[in-house]
């Protein structure tokens, strides 16, 4: 390829026109990108049209989905809605800016229109460029054992007999007036290459599972949901246990059903394991991504190596993990993920970054470049993002606090400008003299992460991930929080 | 491919593949949005866009359907297939069908539709508006989340029954919101959303002035202590928690059972008997306004709350069949079609001789909590129980002082705070979301750390 375009002389094109149609006559053979062959040519082709008319650096993102859903409500399967599609964004980086286009074509033409109009929106108009781009290196292939997926996946079928047998087994009293359970799976082919040399393909396998109730008994109502998901593991839907994820739904929505609202106030709180760890996803995760250094937005921009938590923590974003939900082999810039320990010990050691954090920021990259799909460019964001265990047990913590709250199911939460964050308490239970009480609904918690991450005083035993979906900047990401049950001395909890 | 070449294409390959029965939902749009950091370019974006759903009933006449990006002639085949064989699991107990109105005459306005200004436009207004808000204030340090688009779309309904409507729109959005810092105290941070039909239409000073005024009026904060209240709800938050709870009104939540109504609820009493609150997507005020929903069913103006009586739900075509009644145009397009309300409408009815009046957010003395947005409605809200816990930006009136509020939320039952209204403000303001007055709520919770 590097020879057939070496008569290209950048010093010679006086006009992009000139350029656009000497690509688009060359003699590379496949004029659109195929799934499952070498698009190597192409691909250096496009990206050699970019560098020629004066990028700094360029990106192509290709992706093609295979994505289906099942819905089953009471007893009944009540939506299938598969979907198909593919795409690429196309990222041109000039200095420290970068445009961003996104098409869904596919085709050679498609491609460079899509450069070209980076090129335009970025301005640039000086295509000197020193550097010349020297070819992809050798494709990394991800895919290879992974072409194998699309086969042992679940049919339709098994996935429907699966979800009715679910949502038949939620049926355990006449006070649960709904039961649904959910199933989604996202098969994303992708192909990444940028004028680095990186050329790397990718299959990636994400699975959900989730079962819902809705119980009432006269004025009385509550509701349970519990969600599972795994990333490339064809068998997994196969092997989820719907039974015990079924009495922990029904149990937490009995627990729930003639709560009380919870007394508003500040008081020191338990959080249960698994998706207990929203709390340092939204409080302090969220805050570590280099995109928020770039805006200016996080209070620890300058406190790497400084002590920005009880030192009980130590906190851990990784892409590594196999089968949870926020594992990739490699992120949407083409680069492996690491295991980043985030803090430790209470002390800052490392933001999570991506090409563009790193480029703005300084920090390297973490192998956190991520992006819902091709349409979005991608951002620094969390994968597997937990508090690593500790030494207590959940009854130690509990037993430390004579009036105070259980957080044993959280529900969902946000982080604001300024870190400032909230999110919903599920399921509750008020701690009296060191022993779980009554359930309690309606509690938010409500903190900041500088003031909330000091006070996380004890950390359990007994750590455990859960899947989550997360949106931001990049859209919406799988992902994975985690931690032990942890005591957090003081916090705001929102209630009546 | 323009619309009507699609559409013989998906009739030529259903016909291919003996499919008697289709319909289809398209959209194709064009993108483009620019951000700026501290006078330079940060992104800049560019999409081009297309999504094609399309559903397939079999010979048991159960409805199968599938969504791609994939406009090829072999995408189209591929996605028919699909769709025929997701219909082998259509749901048997609740049937879809057309719509009944998918033919019915629509009235296609004045689009407005604008022409692209263009990233070059785009980036050097954004660029000045940053400067000015910037300026606006000293303490007002960087504006880390902004952006200025303009989007060019075409949508697309058509069926085997010969329907087929389309329409051509363009809309353009800023977004500026600002942090605010001085010595001692905590960062502040807040900003304005404006809509127009294109960048000219949108009013960029204003857009600059709301997130300064805003942004500006939270530096002096405090700690509210946790207490039962008496609120005035902003436009935008009483608009943010209508929708937030528009299963009420929604004919599918009701048959989910995620509704607090049922099959039987109309004409039930649900607040103050001086509101009224309609949905009406084809308000001129509506940026994003369809002539038609998902279904094809045109969009029409519908009254929710007829002097506080529960007087319509929304309904698609399947909802409507089971109630008895009409498709009200607030369908999706779907295996199981969702329902939705476009562009809420509050407003003071006749019968609002109970209201206290002299509740006025610009003239009253006493103490009252002033909730301008409300935040994480995601994680706040729980509506098929009722309840909310909201953290929200306001500030305490007290003493003819106005203090910023702290990190709060307010919490409540949303059939007590719609009974419990005390009085609707005269003046309307339109909002990103709907329009409504200002309106005042005894006695809600808020919790502070005071």
């Amino acid at each position: 390829m590097i020879a057939k375009i070496s008569n290209l002389r950048l010093d010679n094109l006086l006009h992009r026109e000139d350029l656009y149609t000497h690509m688009l006559s060359s003699q590379i053979k496949s004029n659109e990108i195929l799934f499952g062959s070498c698009n190597k040519d192409l691909l250096e082709e496009i990206i050699f049209y970019g560098i020629g008319l004066g990028a700094d650096f360029v990106e192509i993102f290709i992706e093609n989905t295979d994505n289906s859903s099942v819905l089953a409500e009471e007893d009944f399967i009540t939506s299938v809605s598969p979907s198909f599609g593919r795409g690429a964004g196309i990222r041109i980086f000039k200095d420290k800016k970068d445009g961003f286009v996104s098409t869904n074509d596919l085709t050679k033409h498609g491609l460079m229109k899509s450069v070209t109009q980076a090129i335009e929106m970025l301005d640039i108009t000086d295509n000197k460029k020193s550097d010349v781009f020297n070819g992809l290196n050798k494709h990394r292939d991800f895919s290879l054992s992974k072409k194998k997926w699309i086969n042992e996946i679940p049919s339709i079928n098994e996935i429907s007999e699966k979800l009715l047998v679910s949502t038949k087994s939620l049926k355990k009293n006449n006070k649960i007036i709904t039961r649904k359970g959910s199933y989604s799976r996202n098969l994303q082919e992708v192909i990444i290459a940028s004028s680095d040399g990186t050329y790397v393909s990718d299959i990636r396998l994400h699975q959900t599972v989730g079962l819902n109730v809705i119980a009432s008994d006269a004025q009385y109502r509550s509701s349970g949901s519990r969600r599972f998901g795994s990333s490339g593991m064809p068998d997994e839907f196969r092997l989820w246990d719907h039974e015990k994820a079924a009495n922990d739904v029904f149990e937490s929505s009995m627990n729930m059903l003639y709560a009380d609202y919870v007394d508003a106030g500040q008081m020191p709180v338990v959080l249960a394991n698994k998706f207990g760890g929203v709390i340092f996803h939204e409080a302090c995760g969220h805050l570590l991504e280099t995109t928020q250094i770039e805006r200016g937005t996080t209070p620890f921009e300058n406190k790497l190596n400084e002590k920005i938590a009880h030192e009980s923590v130590t906190a851990i974003d990784e892409g590594i993990s196999e089968g949870s939900f926020g594992s990739l082999s490699v992120d949407d810039e083409g680069m492996e993920p690491e295991k980043s320990v985030l803090i430790k010990d209470g002390i800052l050691k490392k933001f999570i970054s991506d090409r563009a954090g790193e480029l703005r920021t300084g920090h390297k990259r973490t192998g956190s470049g991520r992006r819902q799909n091709y349409s979005f460019a991608a951002a620094s964001r969390m994968r597997n993002t937990y508090i690593a265990k500790g030494n207590y047990s959940k009854e130690d913590l509990i037993n430390s606090i004579s009036d105070g709250l259980y957080c044993k199911s959280m529900g969902g939460g946000s982080v604001g400008a300024t870190g400032q964050f909230n999110f919903a308490v599920e399921e509750g239970y008020l701690i009296k003299n060191g022993k779980l009480t009554n359930p309690v609904k309606g509690a938010t918690l409500i903190g900041e992460a500088k003031e909330v991450m000091p006070k996380i005083s004890m950390c359990g035993n007994d750590l455990e991930l859960a899947p989550g979906f997360c949106g931001s900047i990049s859209g919406s990401v799988n992902v994975t929080v985690g931690q032990p049950h942890i005591k957090v001395d003081s916090i705001t909890v929102g209630g009546r | 491919m323009n619309t009507k070449e699609i559409t013989t294409q998906i009739s030529e390959a259903a016909d291919s593949l003996n499919l008697k029965k289709w319909d289809y939902g398209a959209s194709f749009s064009n993108d483009y949005s620019v951000q700026v950091d501290k006078g330079e370019a940060k992104q800049l974006k560019a999409s081009q866009k297309q999504i094609l759903t399309i559903r397939v009933w079999n010979d048991s006449n159960l409805v199968g359907i599938t969504t791609t990006s994939d406009i090829s002639e072999s995408g189209i085949k591929k996605a028919l297939n699909q769709a025929n064989i997701a219909s082998d699991f259509g749901n048997k107990n609740e049937r879809t069908e057309f719509s009944p109105l998918a033919k019915d005459p629509i009235e296609v306005k004045d689009s407005k539709k604008r022409n692209p200004v263009g990233i070059k436009k785009l980036l050097t207004l954004l660029r000045d508006a940053e400067v000015k808000l910037l300026d606006s204030h000293e303490s007002i340090k960087s504006v880390p989340y902004n952006g200025l688009s303009e989007s060019f779309y075409e949508r697309v309904y058509a069926n085997s029954d010969g329907a087929f409507r389309s329409y051509t729109k363009s809309q353009a959005a800023l977004y500026l919101y600002a942090r605010a810092e001085v010595k001692n105290k905590k960062p502040r941070s807040s900003g304005s959303v404006k809509l127009g039909y294109g960048v000219e239409d949108i009013d960029i000073e204003s857009c600059i002035k709301d997130a300064s005024n805003k942004t500006i009026s939270h530096l002096n904060y405090s700690s509210i202590k946790t207490d039962k209240y008496l609120i005035c709800f902003s436009p935008e938050s009483f608009l943010t928690i209508i929708n937030a709870f528009s299963s009420m009104f929604n004919a599918r939540s009701i048959l989910d059972g995620v509704s607090l109504s049922n099959k039987n609820s109309i004409g039930e009493i649900l607040s103050t008997k001086a509101l009224n609150i309609y949905d009406d997507g084809l308000h001129e005020k509506n940026i994003s306004s369809s002539p038609f929903d998902g279904e094809g069913t045109p969009t029409k103006r519908l009254c929710l709350i007829n002097k506080g009586r529960l007087e319509n739900f929304i309904h698609s075509e399947s909802t409507a069949r089971i109630f008895k009644t009409i498709p009200t145009g607030h369908a999706g397009l779907g295996s199981k079609v969702s329902v939705s309300p476009d562009w809420i409408v509050v407003e003071k009815s006749e019968e609002n001789s109970d209201l206290i009046t002299s509740l006025d957010h610009t003239t009253y003395d006493d103490e009252f909590v002033y909730i301008e947005e409300l935040n994480a409605i995601h994680a706040g809200v729980r509506a098929s129980q009722g309840s909310f816990s909201l953290p929200f930006d306001g500030w305490l009136y007290k003493n003819g002082e106005k203090i910023s509020i702290e990190s709060a939320t307010v919490a409540g039952d949303i059939k007590y705070l719609l009974k419990n209204i005390v009085n609707i403000e005269s003046s309307q303001e339109v909002t990103t979301s709907g329009i409504s007055p200002h309106i005042w709520v005894d006695e809600l919770s808020i919790t502070g750390d005071a």
